[in-house]
């Protein structure tokens, strides 16, 4: 069977039939003293030395105490905090990044209404601080007292509640945080809906593919190659984000450190525990981060040839096969 | 006279006498803003015959290719393509706008390639030539991928399926190109200079395959500079300037004894 893998199998030729490597001729091989680089030495000794003395006042430090640090790092409370800050990552980013392609959808579509909607709402969200926004949610019910179900301007109502008994902190932290996100989210989508090129929907159009299929099938595939690497920093800032929902006590890791130092003034302690477990979460949502972005750069990256004979190379054995069988 | 040149197209048919066009274009206008690209343009081009456009640039030769699938709407005058009015139903002697599922479905029966390719880059060439066939016809996975390797054997390319566009050269590209158009199974293939983005060398290959799809019997037509593939395979040509048809004809006529002054000065130009 001749397939592009039986040409790689053989040595590549030089080209033009030069020679693999100089002839070994003694007076014209380069055997140079290398240039000493005194600034490199000297530079990277001083910031070890910077490096080595912050530790060392750290560890003789009492009041960092890193034996409690060992010992609350997975203390149940601790832990409550982690799940209750991983989950409300998880909903807001759902929330924020639904919601920004329904809002770059919007602003990219031909209905002045839709899209004035869009701008308005992105305009709102982001041009307010997310404290205040949090702040905002956590306190909605002294806006609404009650909230009810039913048709506006007719006086018709199915039911209704008290708005705290419907509605905790957890609830508004993530109304809070997903409805922020989804303004900035739309942005980032919007521009990477832009970044395809107008030749991609024309291609698309003139094999008969429809509106839907060609964003689904064709455009958005593209742009999430633009998409995931801000998406990912948004997340990133969302973990960290959603310590501020200690101000409304969300129950995140934070509103649990704090509600700990209150009582027992190991505030120190209690802050790095907070630190390593931010830092622990963000370094898995890197991981992640590099194999999504992989995913989508497929048909750009330096080692598709390689994969490319690999998949081949799959197909002739899968092709044996079927015939064997 | 511009009306007259189906009539050259169609006596040049050797055996069979079909007498109704593929396609059949009627006093189209059409304008960018305050440009005017297209001037009353008419032109038919009969079943199995490959028909060449040429003209300088601005002339208006891709819009017009453009108005045929209705990648562009005309501002007046009608497309028909295979008896089929394009991009409007007449109902009750008026016109209404088609919705933009019938119009996907018209523009399925006529294959597209494009000067810059338009391959979708994160696609394989094999999923490039499935996607429309598996999608848009739902036919199966596994008749999508036979026919897929199919069409990419005959363009030459058997050795390069799993290769994604970015990995192919411009002729292996657009050969590419050519194959997810055929997958359709077009009734009508228009080409908008093909060639006019490769490099030198790799013209041969792609003009080889469009020769070989000429003489299977698809109509085509085709925008171009290349005077030596008009002059091979054309079955006509109409040279587009200013947005009217100067002059359109046989090509040994055409390109060889051309009437009209315009047609001698651009000859004059490409050929120099």
């Amino acid at each position: 069977m001749s397939t592009s893998v039986d040409a790689t199998a053989q040595p590549l030729p030089t080209a033009f039939g030069g020679q693999e490597s100089p002839d070994a001729e003694e007076s014209l091989a380069i055997d140079a003293i290398p240039l000493r680089h005194w600034g490199r030495w000297i530079s990277a000794a001083i910031i070890i030395f910077l490096l080595l003395a912050l530790l060392w006042s750290l560890w003789h430090n009492p009041r960092v105490d890193i034996r409690y640090v060992g010992q609350t790092l997975l203390q149940p409370f601790v832990l409550r905090g982690v799940v209750v800050t991983i989950e409300l990552t998880i909903i807001a980013m759902v929330i924020g990044v639904v919601g920004g392609v329904v809002l770059a959808v919007m602003r990219l579509s031909q209905n002045p209404v839709l899209k004035a909607a869009a701008w308005g709402y992105i305009w709102f969200f982001r041009g307010t601080p997310i404290l205040v926004q949090i702040l905002f949610w956590g306190f909605f019910g002294a806006l609404y007292p009650t909230i009810f179900l039913g048709i506006p301007f007719t006086g018709i109502v199915f039911g209704s509640a008290a708005t705290g008994r419907l509605y905790g902190a957890f609830v508004a932290a993530i109304l809070a945080l997903g409805l922020n996100e989804a303004a900035y989210a739309a942005e980032l989508v919007r521009a990477g809906i832009i970044s395809v090129d107008r030749g991609q929907y024309e291609a698309a159009h003139s094999l008969g593919m429809s509106g839907g299929l060609t964003m689904r099938l064709v455009v958005l595939p593209q742009a999430m190659r633009v998409i995931i690497p801000p998406m990912g920093n948004e997340t990133i800032s969302m973990i960290k984000m959603t310590s501020l929902v200690s101000v409304i006590s969300g129950t995140d890791l934070m509103t649990n450190i704090q509600q700990a130092y209150a009582q027992n003034f190991k505030t120190i302690p209690l802050l790095l525990v907070a630190c390593i477990w931010y830092l622990f979460l963000t370094s898995i949502m890197s991981v992640g981060q590099y194999y999504l972005e992989r995913h989508f750069g497929r048909g750009f990256g330096q080692k598709e040839a390689e994969a490319a004979e690999k998949r081949a190379e799959r197909r002739v054995i899968k092709r044996a096969q079927v015939h064997n069988a | 006279m511009p009306s007259s040149n189906a009539n050259l197209v169609s006596s040049q048919a050797s055996g069979l006498e079909p007498d109704r066009p593929m396609v059949e274009v009627k006093k189209v206008w059409k304008s960018f803003g305050k440009l005017r690209v297209l001037k009353g343009v008419d032109l038919a081009v009969y079943p199995q015959k490959t028909y060449v456009l040429l003209g300088p640039s601005g002339g208006g030769k891709s819009t017009l290719l453009r108005c045929i699938n209705h990648l562009e709407r005309i501002d007046h005058g009608r497309i028909y393509v295979d008896g089929d009015l394009m991009g409007y139903r007449e109902r009750g002697g008026k016109l209404h706008e088609m919705r933009v599922k019938d119009v996907a479905k018209q523009r399925a029966r006529i294959g597209m390639v494009f000067q810059r390719f338009n391959l979708f880059p994160h696609m394989t060439a094999l999923q490039n030539v499935m996607a429309a066939p598996k999608h848009v016809h739902h036919d199966s996975k596994h008749a999508a991928e036979q026919e897929g390797e199919r069409l990419l054997a005959q363009v030459g390319l058997a050795n390069q399926v799993e290769y994604y566009p970015a990995q192919l050269s411009g002729g292996q590209q657009q050969r590419v190109a050519i194959a997810r158009a055929l997958a359709m199974h077009p009734k009508l293939m228009l080409f908008d200079e093909p060639t006019s983005a490769l490099d030198p060398e790799l013209v041969g290959e792609v003009l080889d395959v469009m020769k070989n799809l000429a003489l299977d019997g698809m109509t085509m037509i085709v925008v171009t500079h290349e005077i030596g593939f008009a002059k091979e395979v054309a079955d006509g040509v109409a040279l587009l300037d200013g947005g009217v048809v100067v002059e359109s004809g046989p090509p040994n006529q055409c390109l060889v004894n051309p009437k009209e002054e315009r047609t001698k000065l651009f000859l004059s130009k490409v050929l120099a």
